[in-house]
């Protein structure tokens, strides 16, 4: 602790309140506590609005069962399994993308609230808020797979490829929505207004889950469309989540993936660091 | 204990073009509460925001118990509480989980949470709702259960931002009793309003903001001595009487007579002459054969004060209607038992 020659001389409270003396390590602990309790509190909204979860879970199911029955019977794909196997993949990645809405929407409507203001004036980790509700998020996103599986195996799919590489592309699948969920994150923090973030989440949401290999291979497009559907992170994640699930090339679909995630956390994660702190 | 616990010295903020604070400067003794009283937008918020570390100044600089808020931002929020219109309560989580969640954020140990919770569930009249959701919670319960938890950590220092804005009469009543009990264990507070009434109910210092600018500041008593002292004031039904009942009046003081044309309604303020001035009063419109009605003698509101000040009324923002503070001064008058105009 410095010593206080600007301030006045003053006899406050015991000295004590004021230690924080802590070191990084300590810092570091308290920051993974708060984001924990932060997390733990979400969590126990949530529990709180069960009907909010069951429509967040139920939605890509939707999603999922129309394409199953109502336009797949159209849609041909060169897939062992036809094309509910095709399809699963797609979904997932899908559900990444939507699942990111509500990060977005919740910050955005703590900022209005102004109810981040009382966390921001304690002597809590600062990144804990942010921290606490992406991990949140996780949970909830985790719990949607899930869900989506079994239903996808009732309705026919299956994981052709062996059990570790299931339990890849489900891990992936969390790290894809952990990277969009933090362009969400920017998002909410950025727009602000819950509404316009909503509105927002759909415009570039929607074109990148559609406009990718999540429902229809990529050659059915105008060839101008295929230029930026073959090469959009969401198509090749999609495809690297259907070569874990089905089989096929995993190694050059595996590095351009991981380039896209550490150059999404990079730009995006600095991003709303940025804009969390500047509330 | 002595001393000051909130320093602060030529405050400025800009967001663009908009100047939020220019050169503001507080002082705030341990112990004692200061009521910054203003309109929307005169800059309350933006000061809270800096003095509790959510905004750093332009320029200037805030010392809370001997620490800089920019440079020693963790210590500060070590020793201060932040409470206001009940953002940051989670509706869907019990008061009892609120407050506990909130002593874990502030890294006491579980035992101590659980215990700070029911002491402040207990004394704030809400260990009754204490295990139900806070969205059942009416907007009173939804204050005090907010202002509870901003004390869970026992701040020596607490800012309260338009603790009552909103509320119906009785839970503001509610809310000062509160408010009063706090600040008689010692702890320095520091409110914001843009309620007279409340400053005057609960500061002992009030600091008059508007357009960022402190521009007058004291006891209640000493505002209301800077405008003159005490007011008699009446209305005149007819209204071409009233050019006469102002003549008779004008004697009763050095300052001229106040005339709301519109309204029919005369003010006069007697400096310090007490009650022999509405005698006087009494006596002059008598003999000069006006009927006037409302006839009464008040110390000046707060409400006068800001009127006086800044030209326009505390609670009137530049879209509203004027008219406001007119009314408010008629049940005022109704409730200390004067005729009501016609």
């Amino acid at each position: 602790m410095t010593s206080s020659a600007t301030a006045a001389p003053v006899t406050g409270p015991s000295e004590a309140l004021y230690q924080t003396n802590e070191g990084p390590l300590r810092k570091l602990s308290w920051a993974v506590i708060d984001s924990g309790t932060i997390m733990h509190q979400n969590l126990l909204r949530w529990a709180r609005t069960p009907a909010y979860i069951v429509f967040t879970v139920i939605q890509p199911m939707m999603f999922m069962l129309l394409f199953r029955y109502v336009f797949g019977g159209a849609i041909h794909v060169s897939v062992k399994g036809g094309y509910v196997n095709y399809l699963m993949p797609g979904i997932i990645g899908q559900t990444c993308g939507f699942t990111s809405f509500s990060t977005a929407i919740s910050l955005a409507q703590e900022l209005q609230k102004g109810s981040i203001d009382r966390l921001r004036s304690m002597p809590m980790a600062r990144s804990a808020v942010l921290v606490g509700r992406l991990g949140a998020d996780l949970l909830r996103l985790a719990l949607t797979i899930g869900v989506l599986i079994g239903t996808g195996y009732l309705v026919g799919f299956r994981f052709d490829n062996g059990v570790g590489p299931a339990v890849g592309m489900f891990v992936f699948a969390l790290i894809i929505g952990l990277a969009v969920a933090s362009v969400s994150a920017f998002t909410g923090l950025a727009i602000r207004d819950e509404e316009s973030v909503q509105a927002f989440g759909l415009i570039w949401v929607f074109p990148l889950t559609f406009v990718s290999s999540a429902f229809v291979p990529i050659q059915t497009m105008p060839g101008w469309l295929q230029a930026f559907a073959r090469n959009q992170p969401f198509t090749i994640f999609i495809d690297e989540l259907r070569s874990l699930a089905v089989g096929g090339p995993l190694l050059s679909g595996a590095w351009q993936s991981l380039a896209w995630i550490v150059g999404i956390f990079a730009v995006f994660g600095w991003l709303s660091a940025r804009a969390y702190r500047r509330v | 204990m002595s001393g000051a616990a909130i320093v602060v010295e030529d405050l400025g903020k800009t967001f663009g073009s908009v100047v939020a604070l220019r050169g503001v400067d507080l002082e705030v003794p341990r112990g004692s509460v200061l009521g910054l009283l203003g309109p929307n937008g005169a800059g309350k918020t933006t000061a809270v925001r800096i003095m509790t570390t959510l905004l750093r100044p332009d320029t200037g600089r805030v010392v809370i118990e001997g620490r800089d808020v920019v440079r020693e931002p963790d210590a500060v929020r070590r020793v201060i509480g932040l409470a206001g219109q009940s953002a940051a309560i989670k509706e869907e989580l019990t008061g009892r989980e609120n407050l506990v969640f909130t002593g874990r954020l502030y890294h006491l140990p579980r035992a101590r949470c659980r215990q700070r919770a029911s002491e402040l569930l207990e004394r704030f009249d809400l260990a009754d709702a204490a295990d139900r959701q806070a969205r059942t919670y009416s907007g009173g319960m939804q204050r005090r259960l907010d202002l509870a938890a901003s004390l869970v950590a026992e701040p020596p220092v607490l800012f309260l931002d338009e603790p009552t804005t909103g509320l119906d009469p009785r839970s503001r009543i509610g809310m000062w009793s509160v408010i009063r009990d706090l600040v008689s264990g010692g702890t320095t507070l520091l409110l914001t309003t843009q309620y007279l009434e409340e400053a005057d109910e609960l500061a002992d210092q009030i600091a008059v903001i508007d357009h960022g600018t402190v521009i007058a500041s004291g006891t209640s008593d000493s505002l209301k001595d800077q405008v003159g002292g005490d007011v008699i004031e009446f209305d005149v039904p007819d209204r071409q009487y009233l050019q006469l009942a102002v003549d008779a009046v004008s004697g009763l003081s050095d300052v001229p007579p106040v005339l709301e044309a519109e309204s029919s309604h005369v003010t006069v303020r007697i400096g310090r002459r007490g009650s022999q001035a509405l005698i006087d009063a009494v006596r002059l419109v008598d003999q000069a054969g006006v009927e006037v009605s409302g006839l009464a003698m008040h110390r000046p509101s707060l409400d006068d004060v800001f009127l006086s000040l800044t030209g326009h009324a505390a609670s009137q923002t530049p879209g509203d209607k004027p008219g406001a503070t007119r009314s408010r001064r008629n049940r005022r008058r109704a409730g200390s038992g004067g005729e009501q105009p016609k």
